[in-house]
């Protein structure tokens, strides 16, 4: 397998007494899908935000395309190629589909002190959102204002978003929460397409959505890895079965 | 600066520190638990000096007494301010709370200056606290002033022993770290507001009329400590009182020997003081989780 | 199709309103008194800094309880780089004038350019904060400027000092402006809200303006986006600040005179009231909120309409904006917008 896009080593997050990740070191290449589950407080989401960037490590380090990223601010991260989407839905719900996706193109774009210049006609961004929306399926829905979309719709934006800044890898925090089986599908089939070209790590509860896509699983107990391997070797795990998919799966 | 003076002032500085303590704390319970930005903080100060002036001529020399009489008064006063006015401001964003207590502090002065009018008037230290003690040749230290100082002293002990030893208190920091959880608990969180904010009232109150004898008692006197108040908060950071105590005594230093070594600029140095806190530690020297 | 016709047609008249509003007001001094002209033109002035504090505020997100600090820096830099006056450290000193007539356009540029740049030592050191602390501190440091012209010997303490000469533009010995001249000046304070309001208007729609505007909805987001949000607040900050002292170059001309209560939090209070007033997040309503604010207060205050009550205007004030917040938090354009929603059922 090719050099790792995104590394974490040893990393380390402690919240007073609580150490809330223990020594976690993964790593993220392009063409894999790779899911991090685990019981709520396993330490999932401070993971993904100490790599996107939005906390600080205590300890261990992040390597992003063989650079130490571990002091990066979250905006560097984001621009070098980091991209997120989030667990709570955070669309800008009072503009429109076009413009949540413009406005998160906008941000590589240089000369941002041009005020002379009309956002809405700014060909550069525009272009990479519609692209984004099409990905992500939501074109016909370009104008609509993003708050009036369904709950499937805004997470679909949610992803949408994240791939308007052009990302190399995506950190998904459960981009399946409260969808349907029609929706996940769609998503699911939208993950498999971007896999190819992009680096995913994949945040997740939908234990059957995750067995689906998944091309490496780690799971995560008390802020600790217990295990990372293929979905079948995880399967019939033992350590993994008794702490996590229960007893006699 | 020979020795004397020196100690004197240490002494006031320390006495400064103490009285915006009390008012401090208020306004940083008030903020930590109810999240309410109250500009009108300064005019329960003002209303407790206001108060040991008019309550003055009744209660003459027992002194202690004026004070219990005055923390009363300002405690139903601040419950029924909550349920009246403050309670509504809840839920509503910053800038509403801002311009919403702003108009208070408006209309407070305009009551006050309705009521005793607009003159500036001293208020006499009760005779057994009169006169001071030698510090040196010189210098003499003025009873009263330790008098306060030992009060805020005694309140802030208080103050500790309600927030970290009693079931209010814990009710308090419960408060301070999650709304939602307190409530969830079936504990009467309206009454709890309630009470915090007529404390944080009687607190200001107080400091008003511990400080009334020593700055006199004069219009828009609430402005300038407020503005102090909230330097405070900023450096001591949102809902520690711990926090309060230490940057009160900081502030209680910069503005004391400030006066003595930069004159006419005195008045910048707190805020200097703040900038500097804001380079190096931006979220106040005691930070809270969870906020 | 139809309504959506109906709909640009309406917004083509939306834009024409401020032109609209512009021409009534070129055309105004020929039938007003005095007296309600000057009224005019503290309402233009104070349209100027309402204005500004809506790109912080409405825009942006940043609540500042300090920004009189930046109007006053502007008025007093108006005055004492004139000259003659107040006592500038040696290190200002050289840029003052004798206290005869000033160059126009290097008054205009040391007031704007010393509230721009307090606004960036205060704006770097505030950003580093948010929320409620931002309120704080924004708010002690205006008090901090507050102090420097209220104690110190730079300004004329708490009475203020006057300004002797109004400015002039000249080129090549002929006068062409000359802001004694009270058409004149009536014209130049018009093309600078005008001024103001085209920039703002512009900043707006542009790339930087929809940044401010994600920034206000949901920072955190812009930020995973890429966004270098604490410069985008900063300069939102200094553009305001800026502004804000053009505002005050402009009322320390008009009252040929600057008091250190041009600073105080009650200023920094009554702007921000301007733009709830008119209703945040538009350009229109932070005008509309001048207008309404500065004929509230000559209301209140008038002796006339109100007899003993106007010596305590401070009281109806302070219960008319617990009112007014309380009943209309969106403001007089939220009024607009209701009323007309209601009438299309």
């Amino acid at each position: 397998m090719a050099e790792a896009l995104l590394r974490s080593n040893l990393l380390t997050r402690r919240f007073g007494g609580l150490t809330a990740v223990n020594g976690v070191s993964l790593a993220f290449h392009i063409g894999e899908v790779h899911a991090v589950i685990g019981t709520n407080g396993a330490g999932k989401s401070t993971l993904i935000n100490m790599l996107s960037g939005e906390i600080p490590a205590s300890g261990g380090s992040i390597h992003f395309d063989g650079q130490d990223i571990t002091d990066w601010p979250q905006p560097k991260r984001a621009r070098a190629g980091l991209g997120r989407s989030y667990q709570r839905t955070t669309i800008f719900p009072e503009f429109s589909v076009l413009e949540n996706c413009r406005l998160c193109a906008q941000a590589a774009l240089p000369r941002a002190w041009a005020v002379w210049e009309s956002a809405q006609r700014c060909e550069a961004s525009l272009a990479v959102a519609r692209e984004a929306l099409a990905a992500a399926g939501l074109a016909d829905v370009a104008q609509r204002q993003a708050g009036t979309l369904s709950h499937g719709g805004k997470r679909q934006l949610e992803i949408a978003m994240c791939l308007a800044t052009k990302p190399r890898v995506l950190l998904l925090d459960e981009p399946l929460a409260g969808m349907g089986a029609e929706e996940t599908d769609r998503m699911l089939a939208l993950l498999a397409s971007l896999k190819a070209t992009h680096a995913v790590l994949l945040v997740e509860h939908d234990m059957d959505a995750v067995f689906r896509i998944a091309d490496r699983i780690t799971v995560m107990v008390n802020g600790e890895v217990i295990a990372s391997d293929v979905p079948a070797a995880i399967r019939s795990n033992r350590d993994v079965q008794t702490a996590y998919l229960g007893e006699g799966h | 600066m020979d020795l004397a003076t020196f100690l004197v002032q240490c002494l006031n500085a320390v006495q400064y520190g103490l009285l915006l303590f009390l008012v401090a704390s208020g306004l940083t319970l008030i903020f930590g638990i109810m999240g309410v930005i109250n500009l009108a903080h300064g005019s329960f100060y003002m209303i407790g000096a206001y108060m040991a002036f008019v309550l003055a001529p009744w209660f003459g020399d027992w002194y202690l007494t004026k004070l219990l009489a005055g923390v009363i008064l300002a405690a139903v006063f601040g419950y029924l301010l909550e349920w009246a006015f403050f309670s509504y401001l809840y839920q509503r964003d910053h800038l509403q709370q801002v311009l919403m207590t702003y108009a208070l502090i408006l209309v407070f002065e305009e009551l006050r200056s309705l009521t005793v009018g607009n003159d500036v008037h001293g208020v006499q230290a009760p005779t057994w606290l009169a006169g001071g003690f030698k510090l040196g040749e010189l210098m003499s230290y003025p009873w009263y002033r330790v008098f306060a100082s030992v009060a805020c002293i005694v309140l802030a002990v208080a103050l500790y022993w309600v927030v970290n030893r009693t079931k209010l208190g814990m009710m308090i920091r419960a408060g301070a770290s999650n709304r939602d959880m307190v409530r969830g608990l079936g504990i009467d969180i309206q009454r709890l507001y309630r009470i915090v904010f007529a404390g944080g009232v009687a607190l200001a109150a107080l400091a008003g009329m511990i400080a009334a004898p020593l700055s006199s008692v004069y219009p828009n006197m609430g402005g300038s400590v407020l503005i102090i108040c909230f330097v405070v908060v900023v450096i001591g950071g949102i809902g520690s009182i711990t926090g309060a105590l230490i940057a009160s005594l900081l502030v209680g230093f910069v503005d004391t020997f400030g006066k003595v070594f930069f004159a006419e600029f005195s008045g910048i140095g707190v805020y200097l003081l703040m900038a500097i806190i804001l380079i190096w530690k931006p979220e106040g020297l005691m930070k809270q989780h969870g906020r | 199709m139809g309504a959506e016709h109906a709909a640009t047609s309406a917004s083509r008249f939306g834009r024409l309103v401020p032109l609209l509003g512009l021409a009534v007001l070129a055309a105004l001094p020929a039938v007003l008194t005095p007296y309600t002209q000057d009224l005019v033109l503290k309402i233009a002035v104070f349209a100027i800094f309402a204005l500004s504090l809506e790109l912080l505020v409405g825009t942006t997100g940043l609540v500042s309880l300090g920004h009189a600090a930046f109007f006053g820096i502007g008025a007093y830099a108006a005055v004492l780089f004139t000259g003659g006056v107040g006592s500038l450290p040696a290190a200002l000193a050289w840029l003052a004038g004798d206290g005869g007539a000033a160059p126009l356009l290097k008054l205009l540029a040391l007031s704007v350019g010393f509230a721009a740049l307090y606004a960036l030592f205060v704006g770097a050191l505030s950003l580093r904060t948010t929320g409620v602390y931002f309120i704080m501190v924004t708010l002690a440091f205006a008090q901090m400027a507050y102090f420097v012209f209220h104690d110190t010997k730079v300004g004329g303490g708490s009475d203020g000092i006057f300004l002797y000469a109004k400015p002039v533009l000249e080129i090549g010995g002929t006068t062409l402006i000359d802001l004694d001249r009270k058409s004149h000046f009536y014209y130049f304070t018009l093309g600078a809200l005008a001024f103001t309001y085209g920039v703002l208007a512009l900043v707006n729609r542009s790339r930087l303006g929809h940044a401010l505007a994600g920034i206000r909805v949901n920072e955190q987001r812009m930020r995973a986006a890429g966004f270098r949000t604490y410069g985008y607040k900063l300069a939102a900050f200094v553009i305001a600040g800026a502004l804000a002292g053009l505002a005050g170059f402009l009322v320390g001309v008009k009252d040929g005179a600057v008091n250190p209560e041009l600073l105080s939090w009650h200023e920094s209070g009554a702007v921000l009231l301007m733009i709830i007033l008119g209703g945040i997040g538009s350009l229109r309503g932070a005008v509309l909120g001048a207008v309404a604010f500065t004929l509230l207060k000559e209301l209140f205050q008038s002796e006339a309409l109100l007899g003993p009550l106007a010596g305590h205007w401070q009281l109806t004030l302070g219960l008319t904006i617990i009112a007014f917040v309380a009943l209309l938090p969106k403001g007089l354009i939220g009024l607009k917008q209701r009323l007309a929603g209601a009438s299309h059922g």
